[in-house]
């Protein structure tokens, strides 16, 4: 088995083919969309596939290290950053071929007028631990 | 099994080992071991005396602990040197815990974990279910706790209030994975109740009963939010509403008014109200007032616009808006709401739209989005 990261990004992926800001849908869409996106998770959690799955806010700040006895300094949000993460998904597959599908069926989920969003994803396999056979 | 007087008798059990000479982390520890074996065993063979059952294992538990950490290191005097405990009842003992688990040396996490294992019985497991972390994380979590207060007398008096906070910050938790929070949020203030006659501890559970009986009509089948205004009134809980009522009465008539009995009195006007538009929303916004003399909780006074927008319409409600600060949470949504009520579909929709990315739960933001797509789809 194989752990892969899915990565939806709010900035910084290649454009949708059916690209318009969700607040521009009808309800109905909406509705259609996130259940999609539910039924999708509910199938891997039956195929033994499903690790986690979070969503993660929009804002969020730069900090570092600043030396003894200071505080860690913090900047931003940088407006201009050009790569906003807005939710991953982990997953535990066979092979890379079916990470791929399932990324593939992820991105089909439907958005305005009901048609595919075609969303880019990044797909991303996580490092794994060594393995106890190496020769 | 019956789970939950396995969960009932675990703070008197608990307080029975202390009283007999043990730590509070030791008989904590030793009676949690108990109720694992309580369920492993239980279904099969039911003890005739169930509480009796859980001190015997848990003393048997104990000891055995304190015999291997003594084997390692020689402390078996600590036992002995226990001071002797005083005469008190079983009931006492059961408040003193949760005086306990609710210590102001503790953080309102660990506050909260620690009342939901050693007062609400729950297993590590379960309340690192609950909380959505690993059970490593959370045991570690809960045995920090348990250290922070190991020099705390069990007999100090204790302020109700910080055991009602913890109350409150577990019922607010809700609903996620296989410990409904909430419920047992409302079990253990019902527990309390019997400890302790004071008008907040009702005004609580008051508080607790009125949203709960709300709950099933607050998510449609889809899991989007349901707003107060459109939820369906006839799949309210009216027996958890008329308790709850029932209980803010009372507690009223003590005229020691508090934070609780007056959010409860808000939520009451709600339950009572047999379609969003018959709400008494005067009285709301009265009782908006007096819980603002009550706390300095700023959101409080958002509340409150959004009640004035109500009784006085949305530009009074927008009046009251504009003098708070924007950063608040929900401050956003609610100015979308106030424009909406004013007709200023434009500027509503936008701002359902800026609310949305503001939000801080998944829930929360898929209905402000659609609350956008609403009034964007509607003007198309």
């Amino acid at each position: 088995m194989a752990k892969y990261l899915l990565l939806k990004h709010y900035r910084g992926a290649p454009t949708p083919v059916n690209d318009a800001p969700m607040d521009q849908w009808t309800p109905d869409e909406i509705s259609a969309h996130m259940q999609y996106m539910e039924d999708f998770a509910d199938r891997l959690r039956d195929t033994g596939e499903f690790v986690d799955s979070q969503a993660l806010r929009p804002e969020g700040s730069w900090v570092s290290y600043d030396g003894e006895g200071r505080p860690p300094a913090t900047d931003g949000p940088f407006a201009e950053t050009k790569d906003l993460i807005a939710g991953f998904m982990i997953i535990d597959v066979d092979s890379h071929e079916r990470a791929v599908a399932l990324a593939g069926e992820l991105s089909a989920a439907p958005g305005q007028g009901g048609r595919p969003i075609h969303e880019w994803l990044e797909l991303r396999p996580l490092m794994s631990a060594p393995t106890t056979v190496t020769e | 099994m019956d789970e939950s007087l396995l969960r009932a008798l675990t703070p008197p059990v608990t307080a029975i080992l202390v009283r007999r000479g043990a730590d509070f982390a030791g008989a904590e520890d030793a009676v949690q071991d108990a109720l694992v074996e309580a369920v492993r065993t239980w279904d099969e063979s039911p003890p005739r005396d169930p509480k009796a059952w859980l001190v015997t294992v848990a003393w048997r538990r104990f000891l055995d602990a304190v015999r291997s950490e003594s084997a390692r290191r020689g402390r078996e005097e600590a036992v002995d040197d226990e001071p002797e405990p005083g005469p008190v009842s079983g009931r006492d003992d059961t408040l003193q815990l949760y005086f306990l688990c609710a210590h102001p040396s503790l953080t309102p996490a660990s506050a909260v974990v620690l009342t939901l294992r050693a007062v609400g019985g729950l297993t590590t497991r379960q309340v690192a279910r609950a909380y959505l972390v690993p059970e490593a994380t959370m045991a570690q979590r809960i045995s920090r706790a348990k250290r922070t207060v190991a020099g705390v007398r069990l007999d100090a008096p204790g302020d109700v209030a910080t055991v009602l906070r913890v109350l409150y910050l577990v019922f607010n938790e809700g609903y996620s994975g296989d410990v409904d929070l909430a419920a047992e949020a409302i079990r253990l203030a019902r527990q309390l109740r019997v400890e302790l006659d004071h008008p907040e501890v009702s005004g609580l559970l008051a508080l607790m009963l009125l949203h709960h009986a709300r709950r099933a009509s607050r998510t449609a089948p889809d899991g989007s939010l349901v707003p107060l205004a459109q939820q369906d009134r006839s799949r309210w809980d009216t027996d958890a509403i008329a308790e709850g009522v029932a209980l803010l009465q009372a507690a009223l008539a003590q005229d020691r008014l508090g934070e609780f009995q007056a959010q409860a009195a808000i939520a009451a006007l709600h339950a009572d109200a047999r379609s969003a538009e018959e709400t008494d929303w005067v009285q709301v916004v009265e009782w908006y007032d007096e819980l603002a003399a009550l706390t300095d909780n700023p959101l409080v006074l958002l509340n409150r616009a959004v009640a004035l927008g109500e009784a006085d319409g949305p530009r009074a409600g927008l009046a009251a808006l504009a003098a708070l600060d924007e950063s608040l949470p929900r401050y956003t949504a609610v100015e979308a709401h106030l424009r909406e009520r004013d007709g200023d579909l434009a500027t509503a929709a936008r701002l359902y739209a800026v609310a949305a990315e503001r939000a801080d739960s998944l829930a929360e933001r898929d209905h402000l989005t659609r609350q956008a797509a609403r009034l964007n789809s509607a003007g198309r």
